[in-house]
């Protein structure tokens, strides 16, 4: 962990076209301050990988709306109308993932692994182009590792080594994408002294975060 | 009793003692109000928790605690929250005894479609093909014909979900069981003929000699 930054500076590091890991489901337990001052920094041609785009004016969404993503990996945009309409302009491109799919292609990727074998999506349209294998009598699906240059992770508490805890299903993705990102900048509710958070309740371990946000104003 | 209520009492039925059961948004979601509390279900909601309660009091909502849908939930005596790949690990992995989901389609084959209509509403798949692919039951809840056409049909024409057969249809006019012979026909709404069930339907059904009617939860 190098230290606390400003929202405004862990958005300095994030150049034009970067590909991003958001933490979030329906934006709970997305990182709120650090997609403001994406927004702020009008940074654009991004790809997000999430699983949802939220709604307007909420977590993913204000990245959307801001016309700052160009490509979104996820397994659901319906309850964002402004994604669907900006797939439908052809101002953003989407791979559809599901759900159960999408979290483990994140997980290979942080976890050094070469891609997820699934019988989800067998026979659908999610199958068409990939490779499918047999292993003792069942058919799965090869589904590739998905990584990030960055991953912007929301947390409940962090200690000052960066140690992570989440709240109820404030987690979804986020500790499985603290993993996969190249470069990994979480933001927490609180930010906490060692010690406080006990080891057992840490669920993202501080070697694997690279920069926390400062606390909220 | 609106169509919706009593398809969510119907289903209800099906739901046995201490089981582990994924309710989708919407319909299906109504089908928790009518489980008896002593039952010892767990709900889960695929965003990350186990043993889902009902809505919080007015003004105690935690935007920490929320189903797969966004909205503000409880969480009953002995539940756990989990992170999205311990979610789908459980719903594909088999630990997951029943899932109930809305339908676009269903047809003879068993088959579901209801994630997409291509050119008009692409969502995304959620979670809809880890479920209907992983849980042990799946049953289809949804009324059984949307602007005068039938959504029981003989082949999907919309995209299908997964390979698999779903186990139970309900509708608000029939109780209808896949087999590997067909569309049964288990039982009828009150007060609807078997004739009225065949009108309804587009796809061939398979009339035992003894269709009772439904009886509710």
């Amino acid at each position: 962990m190098k230290g606390a930054l400003r929202p405004e500076a862990a958005a300095e590091m994030i150049p034009e076209g970067a590909s991003l890991l958001i933490g979030g489901f329906m934006a709970v337990g997305s990182p709120e301050r650090m997609i403001d001052a994406l927004v702020a920094r009008g940074v654009g041609g991004l790809t997000v990988i999430a699983n949802d785009t939220a709604m307007p004016g909420k977590g993913v969404g204000k990245l959307i709306s801001a016309g700052l993503v160009r490509h979104v990996i996820a397994s659901h945009i319906g309850l964002n109308p402004e994604t669907q309409a900006k797939m439908i302009a052809g101002e953003i491109t989407c791979e559809l993932v599901p759900q159960g799919t999408l979290v483990e292609r994140i997980r290979a990727g942080g976890m050094g692994l070469g891609g997820v074998l699934t019988p989800t999506g067998l026979a659908t349209e999610v199958e068409t182009g990939k490779q499918i294998v047999t292993v003792e009598g069942n058919r799965y699906l090869v589904e590739t590792p998905l990584k990030a240059d960055f991953a912007l992770i929301g947390a409940w508490q962090a200690d000052y080594v960066g140690n992570l805890s989440y709240l109820l299903t404030a987690q979804n993705f986020n500790p499985v994408m603290a993993l996969s990102g190249r470069t990994v900048i979480a933001e927490a509710e609180s930010i906490v002294p060692v010690g406080v958070i006990p080891p057992d309740a840490v669920k993202t371990p501080g070697v694997l975060v690279d920069h926390l946000l400062i606390r909220a104003a | 009793m609106d169509a919706k209520e009593f398809i969510a009492r119907r289903v209800a039925r099906e739901i046995r003692p201490g089981s582990l059961v994924n309710l989708g948004i919407g319909l299906p979601s109504m089908v928790a109000n009518f489980v008896p509390a002593d039952l010892g279900v767990f709900f889960q909601a695929e965003n990350g928790v186990i043993g889902l309660g009902a809505r919080p009091p007015e003004g105690m909502e935690d935007r920490h605690l929320t189903d797969a849908g966004g909205g503000f939930v409880t969480a009953v005596p002995g539940a756990a929250s989990i992170d999205s790949a311990m979610s789908f690990g459980l719903i594909r992995g088999g630990h997951l005894d029943m899932t109930v989901l809305g339908g676009l389609q269903v047809d003879e084959a068993g088959h579901l479609a209801n994630w997409k209509v291509p050119g008009k509403m692409v969502p995304g798949m959620g979670g809809a093909m880890d479920l209907v692919t992983g849980a042990a039951r799946v049953i289809v809840a949804m009324q059984h014909s949307a602007k005068g056409q039938s959504k029981i049909v003989p082949r999907c024409t919309l995209p299908l979900t997964a390979q698999r057969r779903v186990d139970l249809v309900v509708t608000d006019l029939a109780v209808i069981e896949p087999t590997a012979a067909g569309l049964v026909l288990r039982e009828r709404a009150p007060g609807v003929t078997v004739d009225d069930i065949r009108a309804a339907t587009e796809a061939a059904l398979v009339i035992p000699d003894d269709v009772p009617e439904v009886i509710l939860a």
